[in-house]
């Protein structure tokens, strides 16, 4: 197999993919948006009869570097497309700031197997840690968002306990009752606003401030660029640091302690020390970029971050392949872009979502792109070789 | 604070406790049969409480103003629909995932959840307001100082009460109850012994969804008011009643029940905060419940093979 195919496959497939993202933002009316949809779905049956899709991971998988940096380029290809307009950088930036908080509950879901029904509630508490923060003191905003992560942290601390000692449903008894406790604690807790919500200041971080729009060459661009590009630092760094988790022997780790928990415990592993692990890095990332959600809405309230929330975070996770990283970002733009784009479907959309989730776990129980087996030198012992 | 205002809430308290023990009765049911948590079941009750309201008019066009024969059609007529419901769920969804992962089941069974819900919302004559479910049970009332007992409240007690001591003696004195204690225990067994194991799925979620629709139904006389969304924290307080009495119980639905109900009551009324904090304080203590115990209050016997 030779190196250079590899590299124009990844080219073209990056490229068609950037375009389809593309022609489905400018997409107005809804015969465009629901054909685009059809011929998504249709060539991805297609292609994956024909083997190509299997052929596609492959390759992606042995020239990794050159594959994210192509998909990097496509993101920012596609910011400076839609340079301005308000409203689709920042449906773009959602989808960013999602996918990183689905990928801090995949460590927990996917790697270490906790199940986490508060995705929300963690996500809520960075986003309220930084509304006091912003509104009562001047500290920088970037240490506003670690001290976000920070907060979720210490909020996951508290139920510790009962997360490490208890099992399967007994888990996810605890984190359902946290996650309506804590939307009912922010309802009615006078501090945080209560339902009517907190206004939370803009971002600016050493003197650039993100609130504000440019002008370049005569033309407006709109103030959520800055948004996204630092929503895509994030998750850049998000993804890096996630893979190399999931890679290092912090994941092996963790992989076994969710295969077979007693063997692992048997076989001298440190279970808890590892679930405490799973549970405090997954729940940093989500309180980091609730923080940024905050500021960048600039406003939020308690049914920002409900249980249906949590449960739209955990049917991601799903739906892309439970452990999958890629399955999730792909899973995370369908969730969160499909509902906007089909108006016609407005009202019925949760209808319509539910519905959906329950026919993919039906037909695909590992969800659109399950998780590979782990690779212990990546790219080698992949494909034809 | 006087024997009124204890009273009142003591009534409260209980009225809460038995439908929040109704519907951990259903989860406790499912589980043991199935080892399965149907997170639907909220929604299913919320769904038999429409059903009801849909008699009532049907009854009401047909000029039925007895309330006795009402009370009664609304119940029945909720009840069966409500059963034949939990049937089609089981034999569509729960049956053919069994073996399938927990989380999955979860999942497909909170969408479920959802689809009932957003079903009522949108197609349900108006269905996105509250109703006001109607009052057609007696109201006279027994007055001691300044507590009053109202008839009604009794009338419905005693029927949950009764409902769960039928369910009692139906699990564990007749023969279907013997099958359905046996598939609990051990599915693969029970099939050799010669138990009908789909049937007693079935009849088991039956069963349970009907107790649900009447939880549903009690819920609606006692409040007089109803919504679409209603099933969600009913749904989440019996998973949690159910979980902190130990799962595959029904003593420890019960107690999981008239805990929570306790605990929110306690809340409203003894402590020093606002009563706003009741649900907070109450998943608060179930959290730190199963921090203490964590399978459950009556701990289910568990084993795990290498």
């Amino acid at each position: 197999m030779n190196s250079i195919s590899i590299y124009r496959n990844i080219f073209v497939s990056v490229l068609l993919g950037t375009l389809f993202v593309v022609a489905m933002m400018m997409a107005e009316s809804q015969v465009a948006v629901l054909s685009l949809i059809v011929l998504a779905a249709v060539s991805c049956i297609v292609l994956q009869k024909k083997g190509v899709i299997r052929k596609l991971g492959s390759d992606f998988a042995s020239a990794e570097k050159f594959a994210n940096g192509t998909i990097m380029i496509g993101a920012l290809a596609t910011a400076v497309v839609f340079a301005g307009d308000h409203f689709i950088l920042l449906m773009l930036t959602t989808v960013l700031i999602y996918v990183v908080a689905c990928l801090g509950l995949n460590i927990q879901f996917g790697y270490a197997g906790m199940v986490n029904f508060a995705g929300a509630a963690f996500f809520g508490a960075g986003g309220y840690a930084a509304a006091v923060l912003t509104m009562q003191t001047g500290l920088p905003h970037l240490v506003v968002l670690v001290i976000g992560g920070l907060v979720a942290v210490i909020v996951g601390f508290l139920l510790i306990l009962p997360v490490l000692r208890t099992r399967g449903h007994y888990a996810a008894v605890v984190t359902i009752a946290f996650s309506l406790l804590f939307r009912t604690l922010v309802e009615v807790s006078p501090v945080l606003g209560g339902a009517q919500g907190s206004p939370v200041t803009g971002m600016v971080i050493f003197g650039w401030n993100f609130n504000e729009g440019y002008q370049i060459a005569g033309f407006d661009v709109s103030f959520y660029i800055n948004y996204f590009l630092f929503a895509l630092i994030l998750t850049a760094v998000t993804f890096t640091i996630v893979r190399r988790v999931e890679r290092s022997w912090i994941g092996l780790n963790m992989d076994s302690i969710r295969i077979d928990e007693t063997a692992s415990a048997c076989f001298g592993m440190n279970v808890a020390r590892w679930k405490v692990t799973a549970f405090t890095i997954g729940n940093f990332f989500m309180g980091i970029i609730g923080a940024f959600y905050a500021m960048m809405l600039g406003f939020i309230a308690p049914n920002n971050f409900t249980f249906g929330d949590s449960l739209i975070m955990v049917s991601i996770i799903l739906l892309g392949g439970i452990g999958s990283i890629w399955g999730i970002i792909l899973a995370t733009g369908i969730v969160i872009i499909l509902p906007e784009k089909l108006q016609i479907i407005q009202e019925y959309r949760f209808l319509i979502f539910s519905l959906g989730v329950i026919l993919v776990l039906l037909y695909r129980p590992n969800g659109l792109l399950s998780r590979a087996a782990r690779t212990y030198f990546p790219g080698l012992l992949r494909g034809a070789r | 604070m006087d024997i009124g205002f204890i009273g009142q809430h003591l009534v409260n308290g209980l009225m809460q406790g038995m439908i929040y023990s109704l519907v951990a009765v259903g989860f406790t049911l499912f589980f043991g049969v199935l080892d399965v948590i149907k997170f639907s079941h909220g929604d299913v009750l919320m769904v038999g409480v429409f059903a009801g309201l849909t008699a009532f008019f049907g009854l009401d066009a047909l000029g039925i103003e007895n309330p006795y024969i009402l009370v009664i059609a609304i119940i029945l007529f909720s009840t069966a629909l409500m059963a034949l419901l939990g049937i089609v769920i089981a034999k569509i969804l729960i049956l053919p995932l069994k073996g399938a992962p927990p989380l999955n089941i979860l999942l497909i069974t909170l969408m479920l959840g959802t689809l009932l819900r957003e079903s009522v919302r949108l197609f349900y004559p108006n269905g996105s307001n509250s109703k006001a479910f109607p009052a057609i049970l007696p109201t006279d009332s027994f007055t001691w100082g300044n507590f009053s007992l109202r008839l009604d409240s009794v009338m419905l007690f005693v029927a949950g009460a009764a409902v769960i001591v039928g369910t009692y003696t139906l699990i564990n004195r007749t023969r279907l109850g013997l099958a359905i204690r046996a598939v609990a225990q051990d599915e693969e067994t029970a099939r050799t012994m010669g138990i009908n194991f789909g049937f007693i799925v079935l009849f088991t979620f039956a069963l349970g969804s009907a107790i649900a629709a009447f939880a549903g139904v009690m819920n609606g006389f006692y409040y007089n008011e109803i919504n679409f969304s209603m099933g969600l924290l009913l749904g989440a307080v019996g998973f949690s009643a159910a979980i902190i009495g130990g799962l595959g119980n029904l003593y420890g639905a019960i107690l999981g029940g008239f805990l929570f109900a306790g605990l929110q009551t306690l809340a409203a009324a003894a402590l020093p905060f606002s009563s706003s904090y009741k649900d907070v304080f109450a998943f608060a203590v179930v959290i730190a419940l199963m921090a203490w115990r964590p399978t459950g209050l009556i701990a289910e016997k568990a084993y795990a093979r290498v």
